[in-house]
């Protein structure tokens, strides 16, 4: 039981030091948990590690904290996935809680006011620079630039829920594939392509 | 409100594929058109928060809402919401998961949905500069904003800025023009 316990505050500790870092994206932290996880600790071997990465890029949510959710699951079961997600989601939630605070308290004010007029035309800037980065890995062929523009015409002309966009995407990338099968054209064209620039997303975040 | 607030949330958190940035329109759709729990510049300023502080654009975002919605119960509701699909999914099926991965069916299922996932970012991108007024009759106030928009874009996709260092300097800008 005491063994356990420690165990758990080991992860907890672990994943709270490295929370801070998902600055730079999530992908950023992957050296920082193999280094720790795997040569620090000894948790992990190098194989399983590229195993749990491969996973939290797949599964929804930011790879930071699917990584260790599920490096915590590998070492201690359920409570190891939780401690795991404690520690590094705290962080990062307490220094959000604590801008939002001064945001709602400040926001009034001429000054910020301001500031914020001119820092919504900024959000656009980081929204379109977010849609340059993955329109680069993800419109690879004519077929993928066309759905992507059928996409936000959708949404913006259709007025279409964004959860059914989602669904018109994955039912038209398996008809894409399959009306290739049938031309004869090889079934993975564009998707094998995709798969080698794959590890570059650090939009995930 | 904290029901809604964690279902919102839960469904954000569910179908989070390609970042934060492009859960942005159902964030939009949910909070602001159907529940209408704040006003648009204030969904824009609540990204602009997001994009400061460390951490997963998505779940920063929840946060912040659900803060704004129910103060820190809110936020607590908001955030475990967000994450709970991941953490159901990895438990559940992370095994099966990794090797689905290379199943045909979902290799081209995400083929189709990363550029559907780009043009959504495509279409939140248009909504706030829309809501930013820089669609609005040509003025100088107008040409200020694009202006900011430019400048942040140069920032962050040549010079390889951090997005913390172009929103502050930003808002600099804008109590310097605006204030």
């Amino acid at each position: 039981m005491n063994h356990k316990l420690k165990l758990l505050t080991s992860i907890f500790m672990t994943f709270l030091k490295m929370g801070p870092l998902t600055f730079g994206g999530g992908y950023a932290l992957i050296p920082a948990i193999e280094k720790e996880v795997v040569d620090k600790k000894g948790w992990l071997r190098n194989e399983e590690i590229a195993d749990v990465f491969a996973v939290s890029g797949s599964v929804p949510g930011a790879v930071a904290v699917n990584s260790a959710t599920f490096i915590g699951y590998r070492i201690a079961g359920i409570p190891g996935a939780i401690a795991a997600l404690l520690g590094i989601f705290l962080p990062t939630f307490c220094l959000m809680l604590l801008l939002t605070v001064f945001y709602v308290q400040l926001k009034d004010n001429p000054k910020v006011e301001a500031a914020f007029t001119a820092i919504r035309a900024t959000v656009v800037a980081l929204i379109a620079y977010a849609a340059i980065k993955i329109g680069r890995t993800a419109i690879v062929d004519f077929a993928t630039g066309a759905l992507a523009a059928i996409a936000s015409l959708l949404l913006y002309l259709g007025h279409l829920h964004p959860l059914l966009v989602i669904v018109f995407g994955a039912t038209a990338g398996v008809a894409l594939v399959k009306i290739r099968e049938h031309g004869g054209r090889t079934p993975t064209a564009g998707t094998s392509k995709l798969q080698e620039k794959e590890p570059i997303y650090d939009y995930m975040i | 409100m904290l029901i809604q607030l964690f279902l919102t949330f839960f469904l954000v958190g569910l179908v989070s594929f390609g970042g934060g940035y492009a859960m942005i329109p159902l964030i939009q759709e949910e909070v602001l058109n159907r529940h209408h729990w704040m006003s648009s510049a204030q969904l824009s300023d609540i990204v602009a928060v997001a994009g400061m502080s460390p951490g997963p654009i998505a779940t920063n975002i929840a946060v912040a809402v659900g803060y704004q919605q129910s103060g820190w119960i809110g936020a607590v509701v908001a955030s475990i919401a967000v994450v709970l699909p991941s953490l159901i999914l990895i438990l559940a099926v992370g095994k099966v998961f990794a090797r689905l991965q290379d199943h045909v069916l979902m290799k081209s299922s995400f083929y189709g949905i990363r550029p559907v996932v780009a043009g959504m970012i495509v279409f939140a991108a248009i909504m706030f500069a829309q809501n930013a007024g820089m669609f609005a009759r040509l003025s100088w106030f107008t040409w200020s904003q694009i202006g900011i928009f430019a400048g942040s874009l140069c920032a962050l996709f040549f010079l390889h800025k951090h997005p913390l260092s172009v929103i502050i300097l930003s808002g600099l800008i804008g109590i310097a023009i605006y204030g």
